[in-house]
Order: structure tokens, then C-alpha cells, then sequence
């Protein structure tokens, strides 16, 4: 246990305040652990690493820890993320989002992000509510569920991130959570890894907001309820839809190879240049001088 | 560290030897902004801007540089900021309705002090309006679009040349304050074809932010100085900082002291309002011994200019005060012409808005007047002509 510190001291901004931010008992802790441990495996150096994050809980993480951080405006960090990748596409850039960031307000940017196939890496913390201003319900929020804008029970319909992100092009889809703190580690290590758009969507719990308004109990329960509604994806093959309602696939969803982003456009570059080229050889139409 | 030389643009050859070429407003833009060292940019197709994404999307790639076509407007921005983070110069272009959608990641790039150029290029408004008219009712927005108190420089160009000049210039200034930078261009100015003498590269200056040098663990990533600008470090480079929208310390981290808050926001004004002299771009014909002052910007600045001739050439003694840049209004080198004219003419493609700025700066010193035009047409020498008779 020791030595788990020890390594999440090293990647911790030793001249950042703190307390952080984060309500006694939320999920984020367990995810920026998971986090410093995969980056620390993959032998990155912090210099290489860019973390960039939406507005939310989850948006808050990337300023505790020692790497070149960018906390952005809402909905908006996969697109700034593009930026950084491609006007330096040496850097590792890691995204971290709640859900209400990436899939409500930033939702087309989800799919685009996907649907390119950047090597970028978006870790989305889904706590099915917007947290840090109250509790409102988000895209995950489940049907039926309280928040303090449907005080009488939500009555839309979640829709599933990871489908999403399978459906819109991702190369490599995984879903863990932060009870799963173990197999979350590896989750993240592998999408940093992989080439290509990597998506882990991290279900977490907001005990304050979500937990409270829904009868849900504390951290520990609710942390107990991520432990019974998962099921590794593995076995999920197995079981009937009957047995499957109510929970959830964790594990890897998809993982394939891509055209990634970066390498189709040195096709543009390329062929650019040699249209630059012609244009500069075409003989000149002369202005008649004197005017 | 010395700035960087200029580029060669694809124009090359024929502007070399100091002959004319023909080029569109929007073409020279990107001419621009290549030789100024721009190697980003990302943009969406809007009316009448499109054009500018269009040569950048072969021109930049064919010079190692990089173009995407994004999914809005505010991607669009959001990729300029974040690339821009990376080191690179980076640009978009858009329109009316595009630049709306920008307003808020403008405000993250005020806030976090990222160098960017952004080109609106006005047509018709409000919302969707008239995409292929002409119109100068952008010029508050481009002041005041963001929330918040926020400083911002705003150019505006008026013949293809200005569109060549200014590119350099908003990029020059956007690095060496550490702001985003407008260029505001109208319609007619970006469509019109007509025969430019682009200035030889030797002459161009061109400026890059300055980068840290010292050991990483020294770097205090907006510590003020005497220009007010702090040192921008590239992600990458070694000096690992915190980049946020939120109202930070001179760390980068969140801050909500008020010791703290007050003083980011008085650096990020001080920085560009010490600048004024440097950052003001007015022209001036006839105004030195002028009775009727003509203050105009933009495509309407050309019309200006003719009716000023024709007036002189009448026996009027009108004079013209050209405004390329806006933002922050150049009122220093306004208001010694507003004490010794009899009366002012402000002609614009908009209900009032930089005749505003005169009336607020004129403190009832002299008489102004407006000639407004917002049917999506430009304005006229003769009508210009007519007025400053009349007056």
C-alpha cells in the first residue's frame, strides 16, 4: 500500500492547494489512482501528457496532477484536445469528461472525436447526474430516477455511452468502474495504449447529489451496487437478456484497427505539396504593367 | 530569442519583382497569415468566408502546416486554442453566425491569455440575414460578444492589401500580448478581386511570443512583468502549467481571493492598455486642415476616401480619418481632430456603432453626424459626397 502512495506522490503538483474539491466519499480519487497508475505503466513521461478536461467534478482532476493540464470550457475538451494532438502529434493527449460534458453539450463533438479516429484517449466519468452545480439530470440519468430539475421522476431515456462510441467509430470501446479500481487500471493503461480514439466510460457515483436524491445510500452503497450491476463482458455473452436487465457490461466492448487520423492526412500533405509545386511551374499570365 | 523570418506564401514570384497581381480579400488573407508563420488552422464553411478555409486547406498542408475542417464553429475555435497551446500560430475564419457560436471559447482564449487570430467576415445580420450582403454590424460584438470584462484587440480591413498587412499584424500583436486578436473584414472586401502590390518579405516584421527559458521548476506561467505579458511555454516543451478558464493565480490554478482575482484582472488590462500608441492603426487624408471630418472603416472607407477627393476638388475642405483597427477604439488620435473640425461624418453598414464611440469621445466638442446604411448595399462616394455638401 505503501508503494501505491509513494507513486501517486510523484505524479501529484506539489504546489497545487489542496483540499481538492471533490465531496468525502466521490468517485474521482479512485479514477485519478487508476489514471497516475496506467500512465506510470505505459513509461510515458510527464512532459509527453497533456490532460485536458470539460467542466464537472471530473474536470477538476487534471489540475492535481503534475502534467501539462488544460481545463477547458463545457462540452468543448475533445475539440481542444484535437488541437493539441495535431499541432504536436508527439504528445499523449488524455480527456477527461463527466457526462453531461461529453455526452449532452458535447455530445457532437463525442462523435466526431470518434468518428476521426485521433490517437486521443477519453476517459468519460459517468455519475448519471451534473454533480457540481446541484444534482440536474443528465443524458445518463436512468428513467424515473429524481434530480433537481425532474422532481418528479425523470422521463427520458439514458442512452448507452459506450454503444455510442462503438456506433460512431471509436477503435477501442471499454467500460469499468471505480468499485472495479483494479481491472479500471488496466482499462485506461490499454486505451492509452492504443492507437487510435480510445474510449473508457468509468461509471462512478455521486453519493451528494444523485445518491441522496434517489435513495441510494452512501459511498459504500453505492459502490456495493456498481459491484452487482456489472458483469464482465465475457460472461454477459452467456446470460439471457432476463438476466441481464439491470446491469451492465464492463470490460472491453470493442477493439479494432482503424485508419487513424494523423497518418490519412500526411495523404493531404502529400498530395498538397505536389499541387503547390505544379502551380509554382505554370507558366505566369503577365498583368499589363503601367496601370 | 529572435522572431521568426516571414514565409513565402504561394504568391511568390510574380510579387517579387514588385509587380501587381490579381487577388480576392480572402485570398490575401491566407497569403497573410502564411507569411506571418501560420501553421494552423481549423475552420467551418460559412458565406462569405468559406473561401479562406478553402486556400488554407491546400496551402497550409502543402507547407508542412495543418487544416481540419471541423465539425462547427465552435470546434473550430476550441482546436485553434488548443493547437495554438501546442506552440503552433493558429487561425480561423468565419461569419456572422459563426462568430456568435465563437464568442465563448474567445472569452477562454481572453481569459487564458492563448494567442489566436480569428477573421469575421461581416454580412448581413441579425441571425441568418443576408449571407451574400454586405454589412458592418459586427463591430460591438467583435467588443463585447464574450461575457465579462474583457480586454480585446480588433482589426478592420478595407482593400486586399489590408487584408495581406493586417493578417501579419493581428498575428503579430496575438503573439506579443498574448490575446486573441479579430480581424473584422465586410463582404465586399473579402470578395473583390482587384490588383495588389504585396510588400517584399524583407520588409515584413514578423513577431513570435516569447517562450521561457529558465529551469521548469523557476516558470510561473502568468507571473506579471513590465509588458504585463508573462512568459508562454509550449505543451511539450519541459514547463509542465495549468491552463483553465477559471480566474487563476499567477500559477494557473483557481483562485477565488480577491487579492488574487483583482490582480489578474487589472494585468490582463494593463497589458493592452499600455500598449495603445502601438496597437491604434488610423490613416488620415486631408485631415490636418479639414472642416468636415469623414471617420470611416472597412469597404465604406474606400467609398470615404473618393468622396474626400471629390469634395477638396469642389472646394470642400473635408478630410478622412480611416480606422483599421477598432478595438480598443483609438480615441488619442479621434479626438485632437474633433476639437479643430466644424463637424463629423460618420458613414457606416449599421444602425450606429462606431459613431457611438465618436459621440462618446466628442463630449458635444463638435457637431456628428451619421450616414447609415443596413439594406445590404454599400454606400456610395456620391452618397458620401451629397452628405458632406449638405453639412
Amino acid at each position: 500500500m505503501a508503494q501505491v502512495t509513494a507513486l501517486i506522490h510523484e505524479y501529484l503538483r506539489h504546489d497545487k492547494k489542496f483540499p481538492h474539491v471533490w465531496c468525502p466519499g466521490c468517485g474521482n480519487g479512485i479514477l485519478l489512482g487508476s489514471l497516475i497508475r496506467a500512465i506510470d505503466r505505459t513509461g510515458y513521461e510527464k512532459d509527453e501528457i497533456v490532460l485536458v478536461s470539460g467542466i464537472g467534478c471530473a474536470g477538476r482532476l487534471p489540475a492535481y496532477v503534475d502534467f501539462n493540464t488544460l481545463h477547458t470550457t463545457h462540452g468543448r475538451a475533445l475539440t481542444f484536445a484535437t488541437g493539441v494532438k495535431l499541432a504536436n502529434p508527439r504528445l499523449q493527449v488524455i480527456v477527461i469528461m463527466g457526462d453531461g460534458d461529453a455526452t449532452a453539450i458535447g455530445g457532437n463533438h463525442f462523435i466526431h472525436a470518434a468518428r476521426r479516429n485521433l490517437d486521443l484517449t477519453a476517459i468519460i466519468v459517468n455519475n448519471s447526474t451534473y454533480g457540481m452545480t446541484g444534482g440536474q439530470y443528465s443524458p445518463t440519468t436512468p428513467y424515473g430516477a429524481r434530480a433537481t430539475t425532474a422532481l418528479f421522476g425523470n422521463v427520458e431515456h439514458a442512452f448507452s455511452i459506450a454503444e455510442l462510441a462503438v456506433t460512431a467509430g471509436a477503435s477501442l470501446v471499454a467500460r469499468g468502474t471505480v468499485y472495479h479500481a483494479t481491472q479500471l487500471d488496466d482499462l485506461v493503461e490499454r486505451a492509452i495504449r492504443k492507437r487510435g480514439f480510445g474510449v473508457v466510460e468509468v461509471i462512478s457515483h455521486c453519493p451528494t447529489q444523485y445518491g441522496k436524491k434517489n435513495g441510494m445510500g452512501g459511498p459504500v452503497e453505492m459502490l456495493r451496487w456498481q459491484k452487482d450491476a456489472a458483469v464482465r463482458v465475457e460472461k454477459a455473452a452467456e446470460m439471457s437478456e432476463e438476466d441481464l436487465r439491470g446491469k451492465f457490461t464492463i470490460g472491453i466492448l470493442a477493439d479494432r484497427d482503424l485508419p487513424i487520423y494523423v497518418r490519412e492526412y500526411r495523404k493531404v500533405r502529400e498530395a498538397a505539396r505536389a499541387r503547390l509545386e505544379e502551380k509554382e511551374n505554370k507558366p505566369k499570365i503577365r498583368l499589363a504593367s503601367g496601370s | 530569442m529572435k522572431d521568426s523570418k516571414p514565409q513565402e506564401g504561394t504568391v511568390g514570384q510574380r510579387t517579387r519583382n514588385g509587380q501587381g497581381v490579381l487577388m480576392q480579400g480572402n485570398e490575401a488573407v491566407v497569403e497573410g497569415a502564411l507569411a506571418a508563420g501560420c501553421t494552423f488552422f481549423a475552420g467551418y464553411p460559412i458565406t462569405p468566408a468559406t473561401e479562406i478555409s478553402e486556400d488554407m486547406s491546400w496551402k497550409l498542408p502543402a507547407r508542412g502546416g495543418t487544416f481540419i475542417q471541423m465539425e462547427d464553429e465552435i470546434a473550430s475555435l476550441g482546436v485553434v486554442i488548443g493547437a495554438s497551446l501546442a506552440g503552433a500560430k493558429a487561425m480561423t475564419a468565419t461569419s456572422g453566425p459563426g462568430f456568435s457560436l465563437m464568442q465563448e471559447n474567445l472569452g477562454f482564449a481572453c481569459v487564458a491569455e492563448v494567442p489566436c487570430v480569428i477573421v469575421n467576415v461581416m454580412r448581413g445580420g441579425p441571425s441568418t440575414g443576408l449571407p451574400t450582403s454586405v454589412s458592418q454590424a459586427d463591430v460591438m460584438q467583435a467588443r463585447w460578444g464574450t461575457h465579462g470584462d474583457h480586454p480585446i484587440i480588433v482589426l478592420c480591413a478595407s482593400t486586399t492589401l489590408d487584408c495581406y498587412c493586417l493578417t501579419v499584424k493581428a498575428f503579430n500583436f496575438s503573439e506579443k500580448f498574448r490575446t486573441p486578436v479579430i480581424l473584422l473584414m465586410d463582404e465586399v472586401v473579402a470578395h473583390t478581386r482587384e490588383k495588389v502590390r504585396l510588400p517584399p518579405l524583407e520588409e515584413l516584421e514578423v513577431v513570435d511570443r516569447i517562450r521561457p527559458n529558465m529551469p521548469p521548476e523557476w516558470y510561473i506561467p502568468y507571473e506579471d512583468n513590465t509588458r504585463g505579458v508573462p512568459l508562454m511555454g509550449a505543451f511539450g516543451d519541459g514547463y509542465r502549467y495549468h491552463v483553465t478558464g477559471l480566474v487563476h493565480d499567477t500559477h494557473g490554478f483557481p483562485t477565488q481571493r480577491s487579492d488574487e482575482t483583482q490582480v489578474f484582472q487589472n494585468r490582463i488590462h494593463r497589458k493592452i492598455e499600455q500598449s495603445f500608441e502601438e496597437i491604434h492603426v488610423v490613416r488620415k487624408e486631408h485631415a490636418e486642415d479639414a472642416e468636415m471630418l469623414v471617420i470611416a472603416y472597412g469597404s465604406v472607407a474606400r467609398s470615404a476616401r473618393r468622396a474626400v477627393r471629390d469634395a477638396r476638388a469642389q472646394g470642400v475642405r473635408a478630410g478622412l480619418l480611416q480606422l483599421s483597427s477598432l478595438w480598443p477604439f483609438p480615441r488619442s488620435m479621434v479626438e485632437p481632430y474633433l476639437r479643430n473640425v466644424k463637424a463629423v461624418l460618420v458613414p457606416e453598414l449599421n444602425r450606429g456603432q462606431i459613431s457611438r464611440e465618436v459621440k462618446r469621445v466628442n463630449k458635444g466638442a463638435c457637431r456628428v453626424e451619421t450616414l447609415r446604411r443596413i439594406d445590404g448595399n454599400l454606400i456610395t462616394p456620391n452618397e458620401i459626397l451629397v452628405r458632406l455638401t449638405k453639412m
